[in-house]
């Protein structure tokens, strides 16, 4: 069958303004839209820009736009747009770099400033630290995420509030604060307390809508509300 | 720009970092990678990393270096595999240190669990040796190491393609480098060149590879005269999704899974009595080939089944989430209710850049290649022979990463700074000029499809004298072709048309040696299943191939395997 596809094509060096420019690919039902973006490069217009590498939703490489709704390429099918022409923009809230491609930096760099690592203070240990399979099931659904940014580019907190770290940054936060073997707990509950942190939220759930890893966000984040109301209740935010 | 660091690791995938923590601190050292870190292809390893640790039940190195050995069909050199299994242990308690969260057994160690090959007391039953978190192993480790590393401060040059290596006087003096957002050709200044790439599985159509394992990494040293080895061993996973390659863990069969036939047989209990499903993937993957050519595909098509029905879904959820998410994404089918079409994809590489144990790159005469160092994918240590056991490769890349890494630390005294030789990135620049200039030829997509099928169609599971000739004539008239390559966008950033084409030139020089290879090894071992020579021959070819390439001709020769504990044996299941 044939697909139209509608594509915002932007070069900021090159460019005034962004345009949309549309193609027509012939493809199936089960084809990803990955397959049709490669097709329209390589067999029709080599000068399109995105990204993308492991082609099955684990490396994170191709959220964008898709219809109005942020995702993977890789993990959308033709057939779940069948009879529309297909809109694809960047993921927005990002800063555009060539067309489908946008800044990551800043994004990665919000994440490291909440020390993505796990921190211990216990003894040097020969073998593993101990950890229960109930205490390893509270990161489980955390663990998940690939860092391809569909969360914060879907949150219209981001709108409201520019500053907001956003819900990514706010998922690897938890995945420490909820990691039995880490013994910062409180640094790190206290580090997302702030108007900019976890209260920017406002419960859109957009975030958890568009998770190509079915990660519960929204859920997440009021956790960790709740956890800071309890832990220091005399936080006013 | 010419960028100066002691020590240039090109890859940030699992080798790539694991070496450059080790190495961090003392000198200056920076990473190179051609994809947004992060998104290295280590982050798709699902299943588990291997270590006899023992958690589940009784387990031993030397049954883990036995298995190793075995399941390499004894071309594996068995002081690597000794290194190996002996260190598995203290590498993955150290991966726990560093934060990895691993699923876990009742009483809170590490959950293990069995894997294709990995059996108890030499070969008796399989054995719960797999470490994994959940079937998203690599991934967890990856993010992990990465942070570790930005947390020491490591320079992470992000989409940054290699174009060529730079020797002075037979010494590494740095490499040429594509900055894909700007069209810049930088040169990196180094004392050391650590390759870390990872594999090429792009030479084939249908695969569970990243779109970005094209092979650059292990073609750039075989163009500058450095041979490659045992390249004709190439593994197929034997549970790719039907149509797409898109790898199903084998974590699947070892929670319990079954392969089934057209008539809904466990045939697997024909080919490998004892551990049934559970074979070496070289075995697998040549009984669903056989059951598909004897008719007994699903519907005498060209795929088999996976059964996961009886698994429940609470085992699919906790430790299978995302090949469960897969299937039901690209099938849009529950694999807890409906059986899974699958057939076998290309996935790993045996054959590589010739190193020792301590990453040092071998040249032709077997002579250490000073600064030029490797790990992983990219590199073959004799580790894995003719056929690597599943969860070995996470477990090689920070075994063999991190000694890479100590042993660059140890060396670099020795290893003064090369004046660079006049206008290095010349012979890049030249090739990006002709390929833009171009005005009239063929797409680069155009002639790697032809490449992708013909390799998939003539070069795969099984081989034949008659089926590599024709591979061979075919890769050398799209060579010729590739002559003519050209791009239609001209543009400098983000040029990822360019690319393309720059990469096809590697796909196609590593499909020839693959080829080549497989040709002229006259028997059949591990994942190279020759029709023509259906046994395996110790007695002429219990040795490694090597490939070269110098002045345009290409030269096989080989080098003796190294045995230690384990004298070759039939190999049965």
């Amino acid at each position: 069958m044939e697909v139209k596809f509608k594509i915002f094509r932007f070069d900021p060096q090159v460019d005034q303004e962004p345009r949309f420019q549309s193609y027509v690919v012939s493809a199936e039902p089960g084809h990803r839209i990955l397959d049709c973006l490669n097709r329209i490069k390589w067999e029709q217009d080599g000068t399109l820009g995105y990204r993308m590498s492991c082609g099955h939703g684990v490396c994170g490489s191709d959220g964008m736009r898709i219809n109005g709704v942020c995702g993977l390429a890789c993990q959308k099918l033709v057939r779940e747009y069948e009879g529309s022409e297909i809109l694809i923009e960047p993921l927005p809230h990002f800063k555009v770099l060539k067309d489908l491609i946008v800044d990551m930096d800043g994004f990665l760099e919000g994440i490291k400033r909440f020390q993505p690592h796990l921190i211990s203070t216990g003894p040097a240990l020969e073998k593993e630290r101990l950890q229960s399979p109930e205490d390893r099931k509270k990161v489980d659904h955390v663990i998940r995420c690939i860092l391809c940014a569909c969360c914060t580019a879907a949150c219209p907190a981001m709108d409201e509030n520019p500053k907001y770290v956003g819900p990514a940054v706010l998922m690897w936060a938890y995945r420490f604060i909820h990691d039995s073997r880490d013994d910062a707990f409180r640094e790190r509950l206290k580090a997302v307390d702030f108007a900019d942190g976890v209260w920017s939220c406002k419960n859109y759930f957009e975030c958890t809508r568009v998770c190509p890893k079915s990660i519960p966000v929204t859920k997440s984040i009021n956790i960790m509300k709740g956890e800071i109301e309890k832990t220091f209740p005399e936080s006013s935010h | 720009m010419v960028f100066k660091h002691d020590v240039v690791i090109v890859g940030a995938g699992l080798a790539g970092l694991r070496a450059a923590l080790e190495v961090a601190g003392n000198v200056d050292v920076a990473l190179i990678s051609k994809v947004y870190p992060t998104r290295s292809h280590s982050g798709a390893a699902q299943g588990g990393i291997a270590a006899a640790l023992g958690n589940e039940e009784p387990d031993s190195w030397e049954w883990h270096m036995y298995d190793t050995v075995k399941g390499g069909d004894y071309l594996t050199d068995q002081h690597v595999a000794e290194i190996l299994a002996t260190d598995a242990p203290r590498a993955v308690y150290e991966l726990e240190h560093l934060g990895v969260p691993f699923n876990r057994t009742p009483d809170g160690k590490i959950a293990q669990r069995a894997f294709g090959g990995h059996t108890r007391d030499f070969g008796k039953a399989p054995v719960k040796r797999a470490c994994y978190a959940a079937d998203r192993t690599g991934r967890v480790m990856m993010d992990t190491l990465y942070f570790q590393a930005e947390r020491k401060g490591i320079k992470v040059y992000p989409e940054l393609q290699m174009l060529d290596l730079i020797f002075k006087d037979g010494q590494v003096a740095g490499l040429v480098a594509y900055e894909l957002a700007t069209g810049d050709v930088h040169v990196f200044h180094s004392r050391v060149v650590m390759l870390a790439t990872g594999g090429y599985g792009k030479v084939y159509k249908t695969t569970s590879n990243a779109f970005a394992n094209t092979g650059e990494g292990v073609y750039i040293p075989y163009r500058a005269g450095i041979p490659l080895e045992d390249m004709e061993f190439v593994q197929f996973h034997p549970t790719g999704i039907y149509g797409m390659g898109v790898l199903l863990s084998e974590a699947a069969r070892g929670e319990g899974g079954i392969l089934r036939n057209g008539s809904g047989e466990r045939f697997m209990e024909r080919y490998a009595p004892t551990i049934k499903d559970l074979a070496p993937r070289d075995m697998v993957s040549r009984a669903i080939r056989t059951e598909i050519l004897e008719g007994r595909g699903i519907g005498g098509k060209d795929y088999v089944h996976l059964d996961l029905t009886h698994l429940g879904e609470q085992k699919l959820a906790e430790r299978l989430s995302d090949i469960t998410s897969f299937v039901k994404i690209y099938l849009g089918i529950d694999p807890a209710k409906e059986l899974i079409p699958i057939q076998p994809t290309c996935h790993y590489m045996m054959g590589g850049i010739p190193c020792n144990v301590d990453g040092h790159v071998l040249g032709g005469s077997q002579e250490v290649v000073p600064g030029l160092y490797a790990a992983g994918e990219c590199s073959c240590l004799s580790l894995h022979g003719a056929n690597r056991l599943g969860c070995n490769s996470l477990l090689d890349l920070v075994v063999f990463g991190r000694r890479t890494g100590l042993q660059i630390g140890r060396d670099l005294a020795g290893l003064p700074w090369q004046e660079l030789p006049r206008n290095p990135e010349r012979p890049a620049l030249e090739r990006i000029r002709k390929i833009k200039e171009r005005k009239a030829g063929e797409k680069a997509a155009h002639l790697r499809s032809r490449l992708q099928e013909t390799m998939t169609l003539r070069c795969s599971v099984f081989r034949h004298e008659e089926t590599l000739v024709q591979a061979l004539s075919e890769i050398r008239s799209l060579e010729e072709r590739y002559g003519k390559v050209v791009i239609d966008n001209r543009g400098a950033r983000f040029n990822t048309d360019l690319l393309d084409a720059l990469e096809l030139e590697a796909l196609l020089g590593l499909a020839e040696a693959i080829t080549v290879s497989a040709l002229n090894r006259k028997e059949s071992r591990g994942a190279h299943s020759r029709d023509d020579y259906p046994e395996r021959n110790d007695e002429e070819w219990l040795k490694h191939t090597l490939i070269q390439k110098t002045d345009g001709e290409v030269r096989v020769f080989y080098k003796p395997v190294h045995i230690t504990r384990f004298q070759p044996k039939p190999r049965t299941y």
